[in-house]
This record gives structure tokens, C-alpha cells and sequence, in this order.
């Protein structure tokens, strides 16, 4: 397994470099700009959106330029912009760019891949009435996926990745009327955020530990060698060290991104979207991200492991991404909806990269990620284009002989479908074997090579029987298919040239492709494909590829069953077919568990707003009520009460008093009387002796 | 009662009768001019009490109640006549001479 | 002496009775002429000549007078159809009896602190007429002047007031 990238920084970055940033941002201000168009204003917005995309891949082509060329010169190939956003305190929030080859070899993939569908979508989506609103999602997606390639600020990756992330949600959901669309974009969501929560974590306790948040900052990074001792000697909990554990947290994000194991739930669901979005978004982009993301942190993840042996979150890395490509294989099996193979397929192959990554490098899993987001992009636009052409169907029991009404979509999905499966020579087959003679050669982890190959006779296998049922055969649906417009053909046939060629950029006779991710010089070694190793590797992974395609033609071929008709394998073995049919019920099992948990949660947490806080609130209520109430009566009873009755008295005594004073002379005079009488008395009285 | 200690405590006790038969009129009677007379009885019984305390009492000829006695008698007088007046007038606006129906300064 | 005061107390007395006690006001006025008469007389026996024929003077000669052109003006003779007694005349009795009781009780009580002096006090007009200009002299003054006020007093009270008013 080759080591990390341990390159010096240059000092001052070049114009390309400080310029590096227009390649997120221009999309992203296209974005801005169509989201205030109006509805009418088509051509427009795809205009704007193309236009953008097209400017970034143009200067994505010039900064790779740039990148090989320093490369070959051997000179150091990290570039690095960086800049403090905020201060607070002693500490600040750093962000910055940064550009060396794997970022480089990103972007143009990306932009490249992405500007290819948007042309697409304007055939595809011509008929749709927010057309405007798709093409804006699509350029702020465009945007957000290259600032991520490009981050070399922590955060900025995370902020890219939540856009990426937010886009996904919004592009899933596009058609949000239909309750199935919103649905899946929901789930979506969730499932990247329990994910990202993680994520989140990791950063945290990355930032907190090294105490920056840039990757790569004239030594003192995260990712360079200072930061990392210091992470290897902390403590992570668990028995890991804290570079293991903030490696896991990293990789639940992106496990969650890239649709591994217990998170691949949202992705199937997400074929809901429009079918340029899953050919974008979640096939050749998006679920790249994760991997991405496990590449560039890749050093973080690997330090700390003896030559020749592998650290805990590698190993997790590879296990996960092992059984991820296992497990969505055997679903493929048994789909029926052409959109869902290929996404159950995107699942697996996904698998395959993180298991590359932890087996083999960065150079093993970038390779299957940049070939894979080729040929499956292609698969997908094929996928959309016989959609297209069979009116909107996507069950594949009710197509057949499409290879006659729609010969070059039948063509060039042809060698899509090879390139997945690995047939020889094709770009899969060189991305695949080296993920496979990585599992062969490491020394650390045994079992995943076993898996991977079984994981290979399922691909070709379910892709055959995908390929038989759409193309082979004879038409089982209504009306007649025809094939598409020239518009969505073109990209089809470049991208079919693409997966056929890109695949010798890094074969073992010239790797030139993981030379140049590894900074080493590249030198043709056409030896290696011949030494006797490689050639029984190389030739047990062909026979079982082939072995793969025959099988699914023998099962399936021409035959075109019934749509109603049990499909051949169910008939053969119904008590496998049906777990697989039904998704290895893993979508039940969390609808039981952690749906159901958070189902009676939300049911807990309302009954106690409803009775406890609105039981006290409502106390309170009554209280203040009752306390107005006592006041009021207090204030009737007693106060204007007493006072009412005082004057009452007053007033009555008054009267008493003036009943006295009734004008008679005589009575005035009887009290006079009556007074000198008393006042004597008391006089006599005193003065006895 | 044949024979008195002094003298004087007879004209005290007649003083003393005469000036409750003056009360028990001014109090009794509704008519103004009768409660008039009452009055002057007891001015006339506060008189005989005077006289009687200069004969039988020091200093007599310092004719101090005798004086008292004639001042009293004048002003008496003075008072007879206003106050005979006023029932006149009194009787002029109200059309009577009872004191049960004067009764404008009722509070 | 016994009998001749007696005799006179008791017809003072009788006349003060009747005086309050007799319907007709002109027979009240008489009867209280007879009872300044018996005063006069008491005064008499009590040698102070002056005061006595000051008392039949002034008050028989001058304020009975009043009393009956008093009764006269106000129509007095004509009798009021109600009585002649107001209502609570027994409270004013008991009143009346109760101040009686006061009055004869103090006397009684000093009885042995009365002054005893039997000799009859020498006393000569001209001694009065010297006390009078003497040491009397501002009270007299006074009294002249409260008479002279009183008597225009008296008129103005008792005059017919201008036809204006009416």
C-alpha cells in the first residue's frame, strides 16, 4: 500500500491557483441568477446554467494543465490559498483552496461529467414547466460539489458538502407533488444528516485538538505531520487513538454521503428524481463526495500504520465498503425498475471505491471513483433515454428489443454495461482490478478479497439480466419506443468513448494516473502486465466476469418473459428471491427500530407539551385567573365593599346625627338641658367631700 | 321643712324650682311668647338666687349681687324686647307662632 | 319671716305654674305678672329695695307689656288646634325634673357651707348710685349701650318691612 502525499507547500501560489476559487463560484452565481428568473425564460436559465459550468470546466482544464505540468517538472504540486474569515478570542476561522492533482483530476471530472448532462437535461427536461427551477438546483449543485473538491479549510468543505447535500434534497424532491418524491427527498436528508452529524463531531474534536481548521497550512495543518503526531498521541476512546476515532467520525459522514451500509437506505429512494439528477447527482458526483472526502483526509486516516499493515479506521473503511458491495449486489439481483438496479448498483460500486481507498490508497479508489463516474453517468443517461423512448416506463418486465427501436442508446449502453461489470480491456476493468489486486496483496485484511470477487460475478451478472430484459427480446410494453433526440444521444456517445479509453490512464504497464495523485514520476513498466501474478489475478477476475455475463444470458437471454410472469430466478429459488426482492428488509428493520423509536419519542415528547407544559401552562392560567378572580372579588366585596358601606354608614349616621338638627328650637334647647344637667352632675359629684 | 338650717336655703330651693317650672315651659309649651315668659321666670329665679346670696353672704356691702342683680334685670329686658320682635317678625313670614312648625333650620 | 316667705314662694310659684300650665296667653301673661310680683316682693324681703322696685319697674311695668302686645300682634288669642303642649312634653318634664333634682341636690349638699348672716346689710340709695357710677361705671355704660341697640334692634325686627319686598 503506497503512503501518503507528504509534498512541501509552495510559498507563493500561482495565478491559477489564487484564481481557483472562480470555478465554485461561477456556478453558484449562475445559480443566483436563474433563481430570479422568471418561469418563461428557458433558454435562458439552461443558457446561463451550461455557460457556467462550461467556464468552470475550461478553467478546470487549465489549472489540470497547470497541475501536470508541475508535476512533470517535478516540481511540488500543493498549492494552497488560504485566509482568516473570523477572529474570536486567540483563535480564528480559517478558509482556503487548495490545489494539487487529486483535486485537480476532481474538477475536471466533475465539471466535465456535469456539463454533459446539463446538456442532456435540456432534451430530457424540455417538457417539464419548471424547467428554469431544475437548472438553477442543478448550477448551485455544480457549485457547491466543486467548492468541496477544492476546500482546504475543514469547514468549507462542510459547508459545501451541506449545499451539496441541501441540492440533493431539493433535486430528489423536484416533482414534489408526487407524496413518493417528497418522501424520498425527506429520507434523503435524514439519512445524510445522521451521517453529518458525525461528521460534525469529527470536526469538532479535529479543530479542538490541532487547533486549526485548514488542511494544509505551510506545516502546521491537520494533515500535515505536526497535527497528526499529535493526533496519534491523544487518546480517542475505546482504545483508539484520536486520529482513529476523528477518522471514523469523518468516515460516518461520508458513509452516509456515499450511501455505505447501514445509511444506503435514502439512495435507491432517490431515484424519484428527474433521471438527470441520478445520472448527476448519484451516480457520478455526489456519492463521490464521501469517497472524496476519505481521500483527501486519507492522511489523517492512515498515519500511524506499520509498513505493510493498515489502522483501525482503514480497516473499518474496508469491511464496510466490502459488505456495502456485497449486500446491494445481491439487491440488484432482484430488481425490477431500471432506475433501481443501477442505483442499487451506484451502492455497490460505491462499496468497491471505499473498500479501494482501504485497501489500496487513494490512487486504487480514485481510480474506480473517476471511472465509475463515467460509465455510470452513461448508464444512467441510457437508463433516462429508454425512459424517454418507452414513455415514461421504468419497469423493466415491460420492455424488450429495444436494441432494434433504439440502437444507439442500445449501443453505447452496451459498453456501459461492460465497463460496470469489468469486461477486459474496458475502463472498469483496469479501476476494478486494481481495487481486487489490492485486496489480493494486503497483508493486514484477508477475507474482503474473497467477498469482492463474489461481489464482481453479481455485478456482471445482474447487469446481463438488466441488459436482457431491456434490450434483448421482443417489445412487451404499449405504443412503440422510439429513440431519443440527438441532444441526449451526443453525450451518450461521448461518455460510452470515455468509459471505453479512460481506463488506460492507469493501467500497471503505465500508471500514469496514480503516479500523478502519488507525485512520483510515471514510467511505463509494460513488464508488469505480464508477470505471472498479474496475469493469474487479471485472469481470474476476467473468467468471472465473463463467467458473470454468461451466466445472466443463460438464465435470462432472449426469452422476454410475461411482465406477470415470475421472474426465471424466482421461480428457481423463490426463498432467495423474495429477501432480495423485498431490499433484505433492511428499509423494515429501521422503520421497526429507529423509525418506530423516534415515531414513540415524538408521541412522548408531545404528550408531555400538551399535558405537562400545557398542563402547567394552563395551571398558571387558571391560577392568574383564579388570583384575578379573588382580586376582583376582593375588590368588589371588600374594598368598594367597605367603602361602599362606610359612606353608607357615614351617610346613615349622618342622617341619625341630622335628625338631631330638625330646626325646633325646643329640642335644641331640651339638649342644652340635658348637657348643663350631666356637665352639674359631674361637677357636684367631684366636689363632695 | 318648718325650719331651715339658713334662711337662704329656702330662697335657694324656690330659685330652684321656679328655674326647673322656666325650663320644663320653654320646653313644653309651642307657643313662642310662652316659651318667652318661661325664659324671663328663669332669668327672674337667677336674679332671686343673686339677692339672696348679697343678703346672706360677706361683703354685702359691696353690693356685688345687687349690681349683678340690676345689670341682670336690664339686659333681661333688652332681651325680652329683641326677642318679642323677632317672634313678631317670625310670626309676620311664617303666618304662626309655634315652634313645632319653625323648623327652616332643619339639617 | 317663715310665713310671709312661704306665702310669697308660694305664690310665685303658682304664678310660674300657671304661666306655663294655662291655655290662654294673655292668662299665661297675667299669671306670670303675678309671678315677677312675688319676686319683687321676695326682693323686698330680702332687703334690696332698689332691685325690687327696679323688678316691678322694668318687668312688670315694661316686659309684661311687651308680652301682651306680643300676644296681641301675633294673634295669640287664638288657640292652636293641636293643644298647647308639644309632643315629647313628658321627656321635657322629666327633663325639667331632673335639673330640679340637680340644683335642689347641690344646695342640699353645701347646706352646711351656706353663709348664716341674719343682720340685714345697710344699704342706702346713695351707695348704689355710687356703686353704679363707681365701679360699675363700664358695665353700666355697656348696658346703656345694649339697651340703646336692643330697643333699635327691636324695631327694625319688628317693623313692617318695605312693600318692595312683598
Amino acid at each position: 500500500m503506497q503512503g501518503g502525499l507528504s509534498q512541501q507547500v509552495t510559498s507563493v501560489p500561482s495565478a491559477v491557483a489564487q484564481l481557483l476559487w472562480l470555478i465554485p463560484a461561477v456556478p453558484i452565481l449562475a445559480s443566483g441568477v436563474i433563481a430570479v428568473l422568471k418561469q418563461p425564460r428557458r433558454k435562458l436559465a439552461s443558457g446561463l446554467a451550461i455557460g457556467s459550468l462550461s467556464f468552470s470546466l475550461l478553467f478546470s482544464i487549465v489549472t489540470f494543465v497547470h497541475v501536470v505540468r508541475e508535476w512533470a517538472a517535478g516540481l511540488a504540486v500543493r498549492e494552497v490559498v488560504n485566509f482568516t474569515w473570523l477572529h474570536f478570542g486567540s483563535s480564528s476561522v480559517d478558509l482556503g483552496w487548495v490545489l494539487d492533482p487529486l483535486a485537480a483530476v476532481m474538477l475536471v471530472m466533475v465539471s466535465f461529467v456535469g456539463l454533459l448532462i446539463f446538456i442532456y437535461s435540456t432534451g430530457y427536461m424540455a417538457h417539464d414547466e419548471n424547467y428554469t427551477r431544475f437548472f438553477c438546483f442543478l448550477s448551485l449543485f455544480a457549485g457547491a460539489m466543486l467548492g468541496v473538491v477544492i476546500s482546504n479549510s475543514i469547514l468549507l468543505l462542510f459547508m459545501c458538502w451541506e449545499i451539496v447535500g441541501l441540492t440533493s434534497y431539493l433535486l430528489i424532491g423536484f416533482w414534489y407533488q408526487k407524496p413518493s418524491a417528497a418522501a424520498a427527498a425527506r429520507k434523503a436528508f435524514v439519512t445524510t444528516r445522521v451521517g453529518d452529524i458525525f461528521f460534525l463531531l469529527g470536526i469538532v474534536w479535529l479543530f479542538a485538538q490541532t487547533g486549526t481548521l485548514l488542511f494544509y497550512n505551510g506545516g502546521s495543518g491537520s494533515l500535515e505531520s505536526n497535527a497528526l503526531k499529535g493526533l496519534l498521541a491523544a487518546h480517542g476512546g475505546l482504545g483508539l487513538t484520536a486520529a482513529g476515532a476523528i477518522g471514523l467520525l469523518i468516515f460516518a459522514g461520508a458513509a452516509g454521503k456515499s450511501g455505505q451500509l447501514p445509511l444506503h437506505v435514502w439512495l435507491p429512494d432517490a431515484m424519484e428524481g428527474p433521471t438527470p439528477v441520478s445520472a448527476l447527482i448519484h451516480a457520478a458526483t455526489m456519492v463521490a463526495a464521501g469517497v472524496y472526502l476519505i481521500a483527501r483526509v486519507y492522511p489523517l486516516m492512515q498515519f500511524g500504520a506499520a509498513p505493510g499493515g493498515t489502522t483501525a479506521s482503514l480497516t473499518v473503511v474496508t469491511w464496510i465498503g466490502t459488505a456495502t458491495a456485497v449486500f446491494a449486489a445481491l439487491i440488484a439481483v432482484a430488481q425490477n425498475d431500471i432506475k433501481r438496479i443501477l442505483a442499487y448498483s451506484t451502492v455497490s460500486q460505491l462499496g468497491y471505491m471505499m473498500a479501494g481507498l482501504g485497501l489500496g490508497g487513494v490512487a486504487v479508489g480514485m481510480f474506480h471513483l473517476i471511472t465509475h463516474a463515467f460509465f455510470k453517468a452513461l448508464l444512467f443517461l441510457g437508463a433516462g433515454s429508454v425512459i424517454h423512448g418507452c414513455h415514461e416506463e421504468q419497469d423493466i418486465r415491460r420492455m424488450g428489443g429495444l436494441r432494434v427501436d433504439m440502437p444507439v442508446t442500445f449501443a453505447t449502453y452496451a459498453i456501459g454495461m461492460l465497463a460496470l461489470s469489468g469486461f477486459p480491456v474496458l475502463a472498469g476493468f483496469w479501476s476494478k482490478d486494481g481495487i481486487i489486486e489490492a485486496a489480493h496483496h494486503s497483508a493486514a485484511i484477508k477475507g474482503p478479497f474473497y467477498l469482492l470477487i463474489f461481489g464482481a460475478l453479481l455485478t456482471a451478472f445482474y447487469m446481463m439480466r438488466q441488459v436482457c430484459y431491456v434490450f434483448l427480446g421482443y417489445w412487451r410494453g404499449h405504443g412503440t419506443a422510439h429513440e431519443s433526440p440527438r441532444v441526449m444521444t451526443m453525450p451518450l456517445a461521448i461518455l460510452a468513448l470515455f468509459a471505453a479509453v479512460l481506463g488506460f490512464i492507469g493501467t500497471p504497464a503505465w500508471p500514469w494516473f496514480q503516479a500523478f495523485l502519488e507525485n512520483r514520476a510515471a514510467t511505463p513498466a509494460f513488464h508488469a502486465l505480464i508477470e505471472p501474478g498479474y496475469l493469474a489475478l487479471v485472469g481470474a477476475s476476467s473468467l468471472v466476469v465473463i463467467f458473470g455475463i454468461f451466466l445472466g444470458f443463460r438464465v435470462y437471454g432472449n426469452k422476454s418473459p410475461k411482465p406477470e410472469a415470475p421472474d426465471a430466478l424466482e421461480q428457481a429459488a423463490p426463498w432467495l428471491w423474495n429477501p432480495l426482492r423485498d431490499r433484505l428488509y433492511v428499509d423494515e428493520f429501521y422503520r421497526a427500530t429507529v423509525i418506530a423509536l423516534y415515531a414513540w419519542l415524538a408521541r412522548v415528547a408531545d404528550w408531555f407539551d400538551r399535558r405537562v407544559w400545557g398542563g402547567i401552562v394552563s395551571l398558571v392560567t387558571w391560577l392568574v385567573g383564579l388570583w384575578a378572580k379573588l382580586n376582583r372579588a376582593l375588590d368588589v366585596y371588600w374594598v368598594d365593599g367597605s367603602f361602599d358601606k362606610t359612606c353608607e354608614e357615614l351617610s346613615n349616621g349622618g342622617g341619625l346625627l341630622a335628625r338631631v338638627q330638625d330646626g325646633r328650637v325646643q329640642d335644641y334647647l331640651r339638649i342644652l338641658a340635658v348637657a348643663a344637667i350631666a356637665l352639674a352632675g359631674i361637677l357636684i359629684w367631684s366636689s363632695r367631700p | 321643712m318648718t325650719a331651715f338650717p339658713s334662711p337662704l336655703v329656702g330662697y335657694l330651693l324656690v330659685a330652684a324650682v321656679l328655674f326647673a317650672i322656666g325650663l320644663a315651659g320653654a320646653l313644653i309649651r309651642r307657643n313662642a311668647i310662652i316659651v318667652l315668659i318661661s325664659i324671663e321666670l328663669m332669668l327672674n329665679s337667677a336674679n332671686l338666687n343673686l339677692i339672696a346670696f348679697w343678703r346672706f353672704g360677706p361683703h354685702s356691702s359691696a353690693l356685688t349681687g345687687m349690681m349683678f342683680a340690676i345689670f341682670s334685670i336690664a339686659v333681661a329686658a333688652a332681651e325680652a324686647a329683641v326677642g318679642l320682635g323677632l317672634v313678631i317678625s317670625i310670626y309676620r313670614h311664617t303666618n304662626t307662632a309655634e315652634l313645632d312648625k319653625i323648623n327652616r333650620l332643619k339639617g | 319671716m317663715n310665713a310671709v316667705f312661704y306665702l310669697l314662694a308660694a305664690i310665685t310659684i303658682a304664678g310660674g305654674l300657671a304661666a306655663i300650665l294655662l291655655k290662654h296667653l294673655i292668662h299665661a301673661a297675667l299669671a306670670v305678672t303675678v309671678a315677677f310680683g312675688g319676686i319683687a316682693l321676695l326682693f323686698l324681703q330680702l332687703d334690696a329695695q332698689f332691685v325690687g322696685f327696679a323688678q316691678i319697674l322694668v318687668y312688670i311695668g315694661a316686659v309684661a307689656i311687651l308680652i301682651v302686645f306680643a300676644i296681641l300682634l301675633t294673634h295669640g288669642a287664638d288657640l292652636p288646634e293641636k293643644g298647647v303642649f308639644n309632643k315629647g312634653w313628658a321627656a321635657a318634664l322629666v327633663i325639667a325634673a331632673a335639673v330640679f333634682a340637680v340644683t335642689g341636690w347641690a344646695v342640699l349638699q353645701s347646706i352646711d357651707a351656706v353663709p348664716q348672716r341674719n343682720a340685714a346689710p345697710v344699704v342706702s340709695m346713695h351707695d348704689v348710685g355710687n356703686a353704679l357710677v363707681g365701679r360699675y361705671v363700664l358695665p353700666l355704660e355697656i348696658v346703656g349701650l345694649l339697651l340703646t341697640a336692643a330697643t333699635i334692634g327691636a324695631v327694625i325686627v319688628a317693623m313692617h318691612e318695605k312693600e318692595r319686598s312683598r
